[in-house]
This record gives structure tokens, sequence and C-alpha cells, in this order.
């Protein structure tokens, strides 16, 4: 017993001693090895509650990165599963700052990438969010200033929210909503505060406000407490998980109106949960829609099509121009120096296949909101919506 | 009052599945004094049997709720033999802390095999409303409910009335005496083992139908209320389970319907504790005297 325990402790030290030189092996390392090959950080949500966000943008990524080796470039990439976890992802976001990368695209959601960016920041290492929505999400919460090597690519919850209530308000001819959020979000809480506001602002009441539990299952009694009350929308700030379960128990309790939601709503899991006949006058903010697809947004398809034999949605999209908004940002500084990729960035004229932006002051891009409506759960139009917000 | 009878209906049908979860969790404790914190999670695999039953063998409802039994019946006495028996003369701590990693072992496993994401449960039969004076019932709602009352009864049929029943109740007064009575003590403990997971796989078939949602963490939360369902009418008591599951549905319904639905958890977890204060045998349990 004595010398397993021994020959155990040993192990362990030999164990301990290795990976303490394999960490230093790594943060030697340099972005740009003798051979010339450039590192990207892939950090997604592989697994966990928000997966598909993060395994679509994740074959998005990919996408890109191989289209730009087969241009002559010389990428390959470090891919991190943060299992849709904040506390996995600041160890993740450590070690890629070890890892020596030029830059990292992603996580997905508000909150994991959030909990990244102080420490990519003080590693210089410039971050592209595809997907992080959330109300000043670049700006540093203590000082309040802009994070220099951070950046977004989609437009902020606030404008989202505010687009969607400028859109029941003018277009669906509505006065009364009913909001029913996911309490255990930032991104959600952003959505509600912003649609709220700009709802009221244009004349319309707010029946009533209620939430769930990102993961709960059963939303009858509060859908049936909802049904007693004189509304003319319901508003879903949420994730497709949960959103899908509550238009199916409400279509099946007989809430006929409007839905509307955000752009969490954008998943094929939404339609699988509802069921497509319950997806009518469904409506949702996006930033990417085919519904009358560019030639860049065309041949993005087509391509994306011949390599994983799937439509393209929303997140593979925006991490697809995020990728290659880094790979041009690298380009045009002609190193991987931290401070030329993020000064690149920053003076970047990008034109995508989620529309041509540059960022403003605080990294985010400017765009317009796509306002999509859902016939038997497929997309059948899609508007432009700028709220007029102060 | 149409809303007050259409929240109970809600809340019984969402009682009948912490009902049928906390009938495992109590003929478990009854018998070895064991909180099996896997059994949740047999709960979930029950679900994806009947996921796969129905979505890669194309069966129906009925066939399907049969094999995910069986099949659950099948981990459940598994686990039984290869986790917990060993432990059976160890502290209770011990079987509690590997129960919890039986747990643990269950979740992760299936979001290796089955990806860890959400999958829709198929729609195994047309689900109609009935409208019955300003109520809405589904069809759904009705199996369940059914299926639920159907199971319950064959349980007490089959404790009360059979020889498998009364070697249970034996074992559970005194194992030791049971089984110089005769009784084979550890074919009894895998026969409970059995029922109570084959129960709870009832229970996560009928969940996929319902909510069509199921995924590897699904077991986690139900789990947890059906155990204090089972704690609220008495551990160990069978009735009690039964009675606890409806009640803590409906009190978690009404407190969604009247009052905020940030606060349904919370309400559950406050009778726990006050149960554990005021009458710890609970609702059903005699305050039984120390033997020393």
């Amino acid at each position: 017993m004595k010398t397993m325990k021994k020959v155990f402790m040993t192990a362990l030290a030999v164990m301990m001693a290795a990976s303490m030189t394999a960490c230093g092996d790594s943060s030697s390392d340099s972005s740009s090895a003798s051979d010339g090959t450039i590192k990207i950080g892939l950090h997604y949500e592989l697994t966990g509650s928000v997966a598909d966000y993060g395994n679509a943008e994740l074959k998005g990524s990919e996408l890109a990165i191989k289209q730009a080796n087969e241009a002559g470039g010389n990428y390959t990439t470090v891919v991190y599963d943060n299992k849709s976890d904040t506390t996995e992802s600041v160890t993740l976001a450590a070690q890629l700052a070890s890892d020596g990368v030029a830059g990292v695209v992603g996580p997905a959601t508000s909150g994991t990438s959030a909990a990244t960016y102080q420490i990519m920041n003080d590693s210089k290492v410039t971050v592209i969010s595809p997907s992080a929505t959330a109300i000043n999400q670049t700006l540093n919460p203590t000082s309040g200033k802009v994070y220099d090597y951070v950046f977004r690519i989609c437009f902020e919850d606030s404008y989202q929210g505010a687009a969607m209530a400028q859109y029941a308000v003018d277009t669906l001819n509505k006065g009364k909503v009913v909001i029913y959020a996911d309490t255990s979000s930032d991104y959600a809480k952003g959505l509600t505060d912003a649609f709220s506001a700009q709802f009221k602002k244009l004349g319309g009441t707010v029946v009533a406000t209620d939430y769930y539990n990102s993961g709960d299952t059963d939303f009858n009694s509060v859908l049936t407490k909802f049904k007693e009350l004189d509304f003319d929308v319901l508003y879903i700030p949420g994730y497709y998980n949960e959103a899908g379960l509550i238009i199916k128990q409400a279509r099946e309790m007989g809430i006929d109106c409007e839905i509307i939601g955000p752009d969490g709503f954008d998943s094929e899991t939404l339609i699988d949960l509802a069921g497509a006949s319950n997806l009518n006058k469904v409506y949702y903010t996006t930033a990417y829609t085919t519904v009358g697809a560019s030639d860049a947004l065309q041949a993005f398809i087509d391509a994306y099509k011949a390599e994983y034999n799937e439509e393209p949605g929303m997140f593979a999209a925006l991490a697809y121009d995020s990728t290659n908004l880094l790979i041009e940002a690298i380009e045009k500084a002609g190193s991987t120096d931290p401070e030329a990729v993020k000064t690149a960035v920053e003076n970047i004229e990008f034109d995508g296949v989620t529309g041509s932006f540059s960022f403003d002051e605080t990294h985010t891009p400017i765009k317009s909101v796509l306002v999509v409506t859902l016939v038997d759960g497929v997309q059948g139009d899609a508007v432009a919506v700028s709220p007029d917000v102060d | 009052m149409t809303q007050f009878l259409q929240q109970m209906i809600n809340g019984l049908s969402l009682g009948s599945i912490y009902a049928l979860v906390a009938l495992g969790y109590t003929m478990v404790y009854g018998i070895i004094k064991l909180i099996n914190f896997a059994h949740g999670d047999i709960y979930m695999l029950g679900a994806y049997i009947g996921f796969i039953v129905t979505t890669k063998l194309g069966l129906g409802f009925v066939p399907a709720l049969v094999i995910s039994m069986a099949g659950c019946a099948l981990i459940g006495v598994t686990i039984e033999r290869i986790a917990y028996k060993p432990l059976r003369h160890a502290t209770r701590i011990t079987a509690l802390i590997t129960a919890i990693g039986v747990s643990y072992f269950l979740e992760a496993g299936t979001q290796r095999v089955m990806g860890a994401g959400v999958q829709t449960f198929p729609n195994v039969f047309e689900n109609k409303t009935i409208i019955l004076g300003g109520l809405r019932i589904s069809t759904q709602q009705i199996v369940i409910f059914a299926v639920t009352i159907v199971l319950m009864l064959l349980l007490q049929f089959l404790v009360t009335k059979t020889k498998v029943g009364r070697a249970m109740r034996a074992v559970s007064v005194d194992a030791d005496a049971a089984r110089l009575m005769g009784v084979n003590v550890d074919a009894t403990i895998s026969m409970t083992f059995a029922i109570g997971s084959a129960l709870a796989g009832a229970a996560g078939v009928l969940v996929g139908l319902y909510y069509n949602s199921i995924n590897p963490l699904m077991g986690m939360l139900p789990g947890i209320k059906a155990f204090i369902a089972a704690v609220f009418g008495g551990i160990g008591i069978i009735p009690g389970a039964m009675l606890g599951g409806f009640f803590i549905g409906i009190v978690e319904t009404m407190v969604a319907g009247y009052g905020s639905s940030l606060w349904k958890d919370a309400v559950v977890y406050l009778i726990l504790i006050l149960i554990l204060i005021i009458k710890p045998a609970g609702l059903l349990g005699k305050n039984t005297k120390e033997k020393v």
C-alpha cells in the first residue's frame, strides 16, 4: 500500500513538472512561427446550452480560414470549447493568450464573451465577437472606457430591442404588449429594457412582464395567466430552446396573437420545438437573412452548402464575417504585431456578407436591423428597420 | 375560477411527473435508506430511450413507454449491482456520494453519446385540445394523468397484495430478520430498483411527449423537486410520494400563475425547509422512537 502511494506521488510530481514545462513552451510560442503560419483562436460554445450557436459559428469561421488558405494565406486555428460556461471561458481566454494567437474570434454569446474581454485586452490579443450583442459589451465595466482590443460585428441589444418595438408599433399596429423574458441572461435583460422603453415612447403600453429561467420546460402556468390579459402582441426576449417551447405551448393554449422576438430565435431547433404549423405570425429581428441575398452573400451560401451540406444561419454568417475581418486586418497590418492588428481593425472599411460597415468609437458596427416574418416556420419576408432612438 | 381550474390542470400534469419520479426515491429510501441521487438521471435516460425508440425504430407511444420502462428497470438494477451493492454495509454517506457520482456519470455519458444539445421528441400521436366550459385540456395532459394513475394503482397493488410486495415491506422493516425468514434480500432490493427506475422511465417518456424537448441535464431539477416531493409526503411512504408529487406540481404552477414565475423554485425549496423543521417525518410520516 505504501509503495503504491509512493509510486502514485512520483507519477503525479512528474506529470506536474511536465505540464509546467508544457506551459512554458506554449507561452514562448510566437503567433507567427518561423514557417510563417499565423494562428487564429476560435473560442466557441461547442457543447452546452447554446451549442447550436457555437457550432454554427465554428463552421463559418473554418470556412473563412479554408478560403483564405486557398487564396494563398497560411493560417491555422486553435479551437476551444467553453461548454457555454463563463468560468470555462475565463480559463480558455488565459489559455488563448498564452497560445500566442494573432487574434481570436468568439465566443458566441454576450455572457461568455464578457468573461474573456479583460484577459484578452490585458494580453493585447484582438478579439472579434461575432454575436455578443449586450449593451456596452465592448466597454470596461469599471472604467466605462472601450477595451482597446475588443470589437464586435453585430448591433447591440438595445438597438435590436428598439427596432422590434418600432416595427411592432409602426408596421404591425400593436399597442399592448406582454413581455415574457429570460431572467438568466444579460442579453434578454438588455432587450427587455430597450424594447419597453421604445414601445412606451411610441405610445404603447406594457401590459405585463414575467420571467422564466433558462432550462425551464413548463410555461403553461404563466401563459394561462397571460391568456386572461388584454394584449395584442407577445414579446419573448430569449433563446430558441425556451422560445420554441413557449410558442408551442402558447399556440396550443389558444394565444393566437403575433409573437415577436430577437435574433435568439434564429435556429432550426426553434422550428423543431415549436412545430412549423405553430410558427405563423411570428417575427424576429436579425442581422442576417437569405431573403433577397446579395451576390457576396449568395457566394457564401453556396460555399457553405458545398462544404457542410446545410444552409448557413445568421451565426455562421457573422462568424464568417468576423474571421474574414480579422484576416483582412492581419493582411493590412502586414504583421501579427498586436498593436498593428488592432489599429488595422479599428480603421477597417469592411464589406461582408452581413453588410458593409465600419466601427464606431465603442467598436460596434453601424448596421441596420432586419425583421424577418415566419410563415409555417419558413422565412417569408424581411424588412430593414432603423429605430429612431436618441 | 376558470383560470384557477386551468392552473389546477397544468399543476396536475406537472405533478404527475414529479409523483412518478418521487416514487422511485421513496421506494429505494424505504428499503435501503439510500437517497438515490442518480434517480433523476434514470428519468432522463427514460426520455432518451423513448426518443430512440420513436425516432430510430419508428414505434408508437405504447411500445415506447413499455420499452423505456423495461430499459430503465434494467439500468436501475445494473447500477444497484455495480455501484450500490458493494457498499451495502458501508456508511450511508459513502453510498450517497456514490449516488452523486453515478448521477454525473450518467449525465456526462449521455452528453457524450447523444450530444449535449436539446433533442426534439417526435409527436407520437395527434395532440388535440378539448375545450370544456372554457377549460382547455390537451389529450397529452389526459394521457399523462391517466398513465400516472394506472401505474400508481399497479404499484399499490404490487406492494400490498403480492408476494414480492410483502418481501419488500419485510426487507424495509428489518432486512436481517427478513433474511432469516427466507426472504431473498438481494433479489428484493434489485426488484425495488427495477420498479422505481421503470416508473422514472415512464415519467421520462411522458415528459418527452408533453414538452417535446429533452436534454442530458433534464433530470437534475425535476430530480431534486421529486426528492422534495418524497420528503414532503414522508420519505419511504408510497402514498406520501404521490401526494407530495401532486402537491409540489400544483404549488409550483400556482406560484407562477398568481405570483411571479421567478419565485416558483424558491417556494418549493422553502417548503422543503419548513417540512424539515416542522414535521421531519413528512406529512404522512409517523414519528418513530429511536430504537436503542
